[in-house]
């Protein structure tokens, strides 16, 4: 029998393990945005399983609402990177503080 | 109901390993590979809660749109990817103690929440029950109720849209631009000029 709980577990490990890569992965930056898109994820899975578990539809639109921003996010994240690259021929996170200016 | 079990553990077990292997493979086109992956896992998940549209909008706008960007960047650029894996380990024993402590706390809130009103009933999750389907119902709440919500959403892709191509836009020397004033401006005085050419002579 799968309750709410099964969802919320799944969505807890999945954040974690967002957050685990942006841990591990301090030097590279499209595997820390790729963590924020598993967070996002995460969030999404919770809105659609609360959704189902109060038998309301608003779930699935704040849902919809989490997709474009992380589709935002991804873009402007992305171009970031393409710029910084540009600048300095490396994407390491350690760096970034001489994009300023 | 012993079907619906067994899918939902396949698909969350596949989606959370490829979450795991998205974290620790060594090369990034394999990472995204395996986000598009627990991306698709994710959305079998949401057929099984009954938000079959979401479902169809994740593959589409994720595995369509953002993986591939994601693809597209790490084949563009010429990064030394080996250099960037210095120090992984090195975090590894602090970001796993972090990664326990939050899946028990978080486990520890689920579990003592059980006695609180929310979660005293222990009912499996069904899809929602309605008459009309699910995309017809988000239509129908989406275009009224949350017609403002609709529009930021809108607001925020057309931002981000501006954004991007404005990080991203360069000024290259050397490259002939249109001006438009100067061409609507012209007259046939500027724009012919008369020459007197001596016969056998060029200009």
């Amino acid at each position: 029998m799968i309750t709410l709980e099964h969802y919320l577990f799944l969505g807890a490990i999945i954040f974690t393990l967002g957050v685990l890569g942006i841990f591990l992965n301090k030097k590279n930056l499209i595997i820390i945005l790729m963590s924020i898109e598993l967070i996002l994820l995460s969030v999404n899975i919770n809105f659609i399983a609360f959704s189902a578990y109060i038998n309301d539809i608003s779930g699935q639109i704040f849902a919809m609402l989490t997709l474009t921003v992380a589709a935002a996010e991804a873009a402007i994240g992305l171009a970031i990177l393409v710029v910084f690259f540009r600048n300095l021929g490396s994407i390491e996170v350690n760096k970034i503080n001489q994009l300023k200016g | 109901m012993v079907l619906y079990s067994l899918t939902f553990y396949l698909f969350s077990s596949v989606a959370v390993l490829s979450a795991l292997m998205v974290i620790s493979a060594k090369n990034p086109v394999h990472s995204v590979l395996f986000l598009i992956l627990s991306f698709v896992n994710a959305s079998g998940l949401f057929v099984l809660l009954g938000a079959e549209f979401l479902a169809m909008i994740l593959v589409v706008v994720y595995v369509g749109a953002v993986a591939v960007l994601f693809l597209f960047v790490v084949m563009m650029l010429d990064i030394n990817f080996v250099k960037l894996r210095e120090g992984f380990l090195q975090y590894l024993p602090f970001g796993a103690l972090l990664g326990i402590v939050l899946v028990i706390e978080l486990g520890i809130l689920f579990l003592t929440d059980r006695s609180s009103n929310i979660y005293n009933n222990q009912t499996p999750l069904q899809p929602i029950v309605s008459e009309v389907e699910n995309t017809k119902m988000i239509g129908q709440i989406l275009y009224t109720e949350y017609f403002y919500l609709f529009q930021i959403c809108g607001i925020i892709l057309l931002v981000a849209m501006i954004g991007s191509i404005t990080l991203t836009l360069r000024d290259k020397g050397g490259v002939k631009r249109q001006n438009i004033d100067s061409q609507n401006t012209v007259d046939a005085s500027t724009a012919i000029e008369k020459k007197k050419v001596k016969i056998g002579e060029g200009i």
